[in-house]
């Protein structure tokens, strides 16, 4: 900065050198196994300089651990999440923000509670619920007697049942029902100016009109941001699709690595290994160095 | 905060926040009372709903070697490689924000290794880190037997510790760098026209003002280490060798679903919970002095 520190600068350079080696050398290493024939890569040492076999071994990959269906399926699935949060929590933020009705503090804390606990440490009951999405409700309904009245009533027996396992919703719905985003709009619609609220209304705009018309613009950042990290999140997901895709067709590519573990006793085939990480770190990795100004600001702002 | 201006039709705004409740109440409100409902009974093998045992299930849990070999080991995992993560990422974030030539690249490459799925980079650590192929198994060669995760538990720990720790200094890089860039250059410049050094600087100047953050991140290092840890145990240990990765997330999974004890296993769902609310709890403390400091 101001002063000549010529060792420190030296030490600073080697430093960060080493941390950069580090950083980059699993993705390195990956990428030079994925080039080699069954041989080589069990070589010790390894050979550092690529071999000739990688588009063969990416063939192999993608046929043994089906990527072009999983793919998509990763796809679906972090879109469906980022455009979920997207939308759900710029409505929430509204209401939470914008409108002051009874309950409205009891609202913002039953959303914000859900920030405590993740996905993880509540997957057994979870599942449970996915397998059955009303069943909550049959059971609110059996409870208060509701069901025995519509029976007697109607002489309907009421059964609610509609099972989310292998399916797109059950894959990404459960992984909306968090309020990360919701807390992200809500400290960027604390900042909009009171006079534009005011002006939008003089105009005789309504609270739908001023939502859409305004504030939805206004918040593009906001929501290339959040976007940008849902996606992400939602693509390395692995516990959650791994328990409700039990069928195949919907499993994503992150569950498939497990199905390109070399096997013990068979042959150790590591380069297919690593060109089928390869790929699924790919995309990822794309979207952090495309998106990297809205990732960076994304994390730090969903996270505080 | 509040908003001075609001809009009067309140019916329209419960409206806005519906589909939201709708989600948090099918998927995270009935799932967790239904926890608290299981980890108090217990289901019978063959139908016929569920019996009220009250706290035998935490008793038998809480009785069970396993279950602390499990805490033991989630403790040992999320102590070193938090450690790890955050003492890596401060020095980086801090070489850094000293902003010489070639620090832009730095800036970009050190924040990769979070964008990877914590299961893609556990493959990869398989890899690199097998006593057969790959890198490890040159040590093996000069030193017969020095490496083995598949055999040696303290082997299989630290390949999970360091897998995981990789993917987290790009995450508390990318924090720290921002706490470092917060700080007013002026702050900085003045404290060098009084004639401290750069490493005065450090210790003086930068780091009583990012000690938030380090908070802060110690926080998150810890509870994601619960929960982003078990893709990387799935892939690279399964558990093993003797269960000395069988960390809690991971014997929650195998005890429920493999294991088809629900009880069991939402007893411990209940603990870990416990544990993680009275960690954010923790944080909030810590928010609370960060918004004094500024």
């Amino acid at each position: 900065m101001v002063e000549r520190t010529p060792f420190l600068n030296f030490f600073t350079h080697v430093i960060l050198f080493v941390g950069f080696v580090f950083c980059i050398a699993p993705f390195v290493i990956v990428a030079i196994a994925a080039s080699h024939n069954l041989k080589d890569v069990n070589d010790v040492p390894m050979s550092l300089l690529p071999g000739s076999d990688f588009w063969v071994n990416i063939k192999t990959a993608w046929a043994t651990a089906d990527l072009g269906p999983k793919l998509l399926n990763s796809f679906i699935m972090a879109t469906g999440v980022a455009a979920g949060k997207v939308i759900i929590s710029a409505l929430t933020a509204f209401s939470i923000v914008y409108f002051r009705y009874p309950g409205r503090t009891f609202i913002f804390w039953l959303i914000f509670v859900t920030l405590m606990l993740p996905l993880e440490v509540r997957i057994v009951p979870t599942y449970a619920v996915v397998a059955n999405v009303l069943e909550p409700y049959q059971t609110i309904m059996d409870l208060t007697g509701l069901s025995w009245l519509i029976e007697k009533v109607s002489g309907v027996h009421v059964a609610l049942n509609l099972g989310m396992l292998n399916s797109y919703p059950g894959l990404i719905l459960p992984l909306i029902a968090t309020a990360t985003g919701t807390f992200l709009y809500r400290q960027f619609f604390l900042t909009v100016p009171d006079e534009l609220t005011e002006a939008a209304r003089m105009d005789g705009a309504g609270p739908l009109r001023f939502f859409i018309d305004i504030l939805l613009p206004l918040s593009r950042n906001n929501m290339a941001a959040l976007g940008t990290i849902m996606f992400l999140w939602a693509w390395n997901q692995y516990l959650w699709p791994l328990l409700i895709t039990t069928d195949q067709s919907h499993a994503t590519a992150v569950t498939e690595l497990k199905q390109l573990i070399p096997n013990v006793g068979g042959a150790p085939e590591w380069h297919i290994a690593m060109a089928g990480t390869l790929i699924i770190m790919l995309p990822p990795l794309v979207v952090v160095v495309l998106m990297q100004r809205w990732f960076v600001r994304g994390l730090i702002a969903t996270e505080k | 905060m509040e908003k001075r201006v609001t809009f009067s039709r309140w019916t329209i705004g419960i409206l806005f926040a519906v589909p939201q409740l709708l989600l948090i109440f099918t998927f995270f409100y009935w799932p967790a009372g239904q926890a608290v409902y299981w980890s108090l009974t217990l289901q019978q093998p063959w139908g016929g709903g569920n019996i009220w045992v009250g706290l035998d299930n935490f008793r038998s849990i809480l009785s069970n070697a396993d279950y602390w070999n499990s805490i033991s080991a989630s403790l040992i995992f999320a102590g070193i490689s938090t450690g790890l993560a955050m003492f890596i990422a401060l020095v980086l974030a801090a070489l850094t924000d000293r902003q010489l030539a070639g620090s832009r690249l730095y800036r970009v490459v050190l924040i990769w290794p979070y964008g990877i799925a914590a299961p893609a980079l556990a493959l990869a650590f398989r890899f690199i880190l097998a006593p057969e192929a790959g890198f490890m198994a040159v040590v093996n060669q000069v030193w017969p037997g020095f490496w083995d995760p598949g055999l040696d538990g303290a082997d299989a720990m630290a390949s999970i510790i360091v897998a995981f720790s990789w993917k987290y200094v790009g995450y508390n890089f990318i924090f720290f760098l921002a706490a470092f860039q917060a700080i007013p250059r002026s702050l900085i410049e003045a404290a060098a026209m009084d004639g401290s050094g750069v490493i005065r600087r450090f210790w003086d100047i930068q780091f009583p003002l990012i000690t938030p953050t380090i908070f802060f991140l110690l926080v998150i290092n810890i509870t994601e280490s619960f929960q982003d840890s078990f893709g990387i145990v799935d892939i690279m240990t399964s558990g093993g060798p003797a269960n000395a990765t069988n960390l809690m997330v991971y014997k929650i999974y195998s005890d429920g679903f493999k294991g088809l004890d629900y009880s069991g296993a939402a007893a411990q769902s209940i603990i870990l919970m416990m544990l993680i609310i009275v960690l954010t709890i923790f944080q909030f403390r810590f928010i609370e002095r960060r918004v004094h400091y500024r």
